[in-house]
């Protein structure tokens, strides 16, 4: 299982990468969101995946299952998320005020 | 009373969240925020006494006893960054207050700025390694905000690329997270140390230490700066002097925290590489020093050769660099920010942004020529104002340690920096007038008040290093044990 989620996270992480090399700027913030997702995937299975039951002391029998890595990834998607809204805002305004959503024309290298 | 240690993180956000419904009252929320960032550094200034006199502070958050819960931990370390953080933060409020606008001000200014320094402390303070990457956000998530403030189309174009790169500094810190909590399995800085120290640190571990080491410079601008001068310098001066001063110090801070608190096993490879990597950035920031008319691209050069400069003494690590590199860092910090303010109000005063198109700048106003010149002397490490100490530490320890190539390019680099900043001060500072009497702007009193303190502070840092001293070493002294920091965080109760 672990290994088919870690060739899961590679395909992810390819797909990222492709989409963040582009010109633009709607797909390098997709590939952005994409990236978010595979980390979340591999916190998860570094954390090893469903092995034990219910992390609830007296409810269940050990093993448990490290509750951590949950945790972990739902404060990473709120981040992610906050990110990724402001960033779409900001590719808008960006739009708006340069007239372009590529990148190659929002280099910038206007003296010297 | 160890409920103190939180408080730097918890004051800002707090006292920040009320001014966002202050939003019509803006001289209400300039009283209050200053207030609250002199609140912080008296704060402190008495933590720091705490620490002397009882070592080490920590706050177990809700009572979950380390390693299972997050905990903050005040060592002098991290305790003399908050407090030179929240000292510039309060200097470079006052230079916003005349400088920055009212738009910028009902656009909630300064609740961006109390988050952004709430970010900065949370950072400097947390033992957690999880709990660092949210300070970071937290940070970060304030900067973009307020580097894109005012919404200018060069602001846009700058910030999308700074969003962009910490994006994805983000997403390799949370992979490094994630391998470390695969193979350790725990986040709580000092039971990594701990863990790390028992199975020794074998090749996979110190992978894992380099894509740290990756993140960290590319926060910090170390050799990965090179979306560091763009977006330094289009955001608003009082917005620029607080990145240039605060943001990559919370970098050098983490790579300072991971390579002597955690991975000190294997100097041979990790520290050799920082070392690599402080030369190469020394001498590109100098070539991008040297290479612009910009004075707003010159003064963000100057932040990347400092960032070299203060790694060449994690990458000797030994007490007396370390000592060396914290002066170093509080000078800079303060040199930094003047630096910008400066660099900002000459902007202001002419209108033109090449230092080549101005000219006689000290008879428009002395106190401002004098203070440029006192941070050109301070930067270049003249005794005997606050670079000098730093600068002789670092250069002992290299001589000590036999590291000739960085102590070369250290000394360079002080060079570098006094050459590139005497070409401003010759060309746009002495020289013929080329303001009018008619056409003067006076210099407002509100600009000329926080360069004023920051030189002041410059010269009494270097002045009375001695009454620093005490803190300094016993902040090098923890950084150098890690037995102390593990000791004061897993060992026994209070």
């Amino acid at each position: 299982m672990e290994t088919l989620i870690i060739l899961l996270i590679g395909i992810l992480v390819t797909v990222a990468t492709y989409l963040i090399l582009s010109r633009n700027i709607i797909r390098v913030i997709l590939g952005t969101a994409v990236f978010s997702h595979a980390v979340h995937l591999l916190i998860l299975t570094m954390g090893d995946l469903k092995r034990g039951s219910v992390p609830l002391l007296k409810e269940a029998e050990a093993p448990y299952t490290d509750a951590l890595p949950q945790a972990l990834i739902l404060t990473a998607i709120v981040i992610s998320f906050a990110v990724t809204a402001f960033i779409l805002v900001l590719a808008f305004r960006a739009y708006q005020e340069a007239g372009s959503d590529d990148l190659h024309e929002l280099r910038g290298t206007n003296d010297e | 009373m160890n409920n103190l240690v939180v408080l730097p993180l918890i004051i800002p956000i707090m006292v920040g969240v009320i001014l966002v419904f202050l939003r019509p009252y803006i001289r209400l929320q300039r009283v209050i925020s200053l207030l609250t960032m002199i609140g912080v550094s008296g704060l402190s200034i008495y933590m720091l006494n705490v620490i002397q006199t009882d070592g080490i502070i920590r706050l177990d958050f809700g009572g979950w006893k380390p390693p299972f819960g997050i905990l903050f931990v005040g060592d002098s370390f991290a305790v003399l960054l908050v407090l030179t953080a929240s000292i510039v933060t309060a200097v470079c409020l006052i230079y916003a207050f005349s400088s920055i606008g009212e738009k910028h001000e009902k656009m909630f200014f300064y609740p961006f700025v109390l988050f952004l320094i709430a970010g900065v402390n949370g950072s400097f303070l947390t033992g957690d390694l999880f709990n660092l990457f949210v300070c970071f956000e937290l940070m970060l998530l304030a900067s973009y905000a307020l580097v894109t403030l005012g919404g200018e189309k060069v602001q846009l174009r700058e910030s999308i690329k700074y969003v962009v790169i910490n994006v994805l500094a983000s997403w390799f810190f949370l992979v490094a997270l994630a391998y470390l909590y695969g193979t350790l399995g725990t986040l709580n800085m000092a039971h990594i140390s701990e863990r790390v120290a028992e199975a020794g640190q074998d090749p996979l571990l110190t992978t894992i230490s380099i894509v740290f080491l990756l993140v960290f410079s590319l926060k910090a601008g170390l050799l990965l700066f090179f979306w560091l001068p763009g977006s330094y310098s289009v955001p608003p001066t009082a917005v620029a002097a607080l990145f240039g001063a605060l943001l990559t110090k919370v970098g050098i801070y983490a790579l300072f925290r991971m390579f002597t608190l955690i991975f000190y096993h294997e100097p041979s490879i990790t520290h050799q590489l920082i070392g690599i990597m402080a030369g190469v950035t020394i001498i590109l920031g100098c070539m991008g020093a040297l290479a612009y008319k910009d004075v707003r691209l010159i003064v963000s050069y100057n932040v990347v050769i400092a960032v070299g400069f203060i790694l060449i003494g994690l990458a000797i690590a030994t007490p007396t660099a370390i000592e060396g590199s914290i002066y170093y860092i509080i000078h800079d910090m303060i040199a930094k920010a003047l630096l910008f303010l400066l660099a900002g109000a000459m902007i202001k005063m002419t209108g033109v942004t090449k230092f080549d198109q101005m000219s006689g700048l000290i008879r428009n106003s002395p106190i401002f020529g004098w203070m440029f010149f006192i941070v050109t002397c301070s930067l270049a490490g003249i005794p005997p104002l606050s670079g000098f100490v730093g600068k002789i530490l670092v250069g002992q320890s290299a001589i000590e340690a036999g590291s000739y190539v960085l102590l070369a390019l250290a000394f360079f680099s002080s060079i570098v920096v006094l050459y590139s900043l005497l070409r401003i001060f010759l060309n746009a500072i002495f020289g013929e007038t080329i303001i009018s009497k008619e056409d003067e702007v006076p210099l407002k009193k509100g600009l000329l008040i926080p360069v004023v303190l920051l030189g002041f502070g410059t010269i009494s840092l270097g002045l009375g290093a001695e009454a620093l001293a005490d803190y300094v070493s016993n902040a090098a002294y923890t950084l150098t044990n890690p037995a102390v920091y593990i000791e004061a965080v897993l060992g026994g109760d209070e």
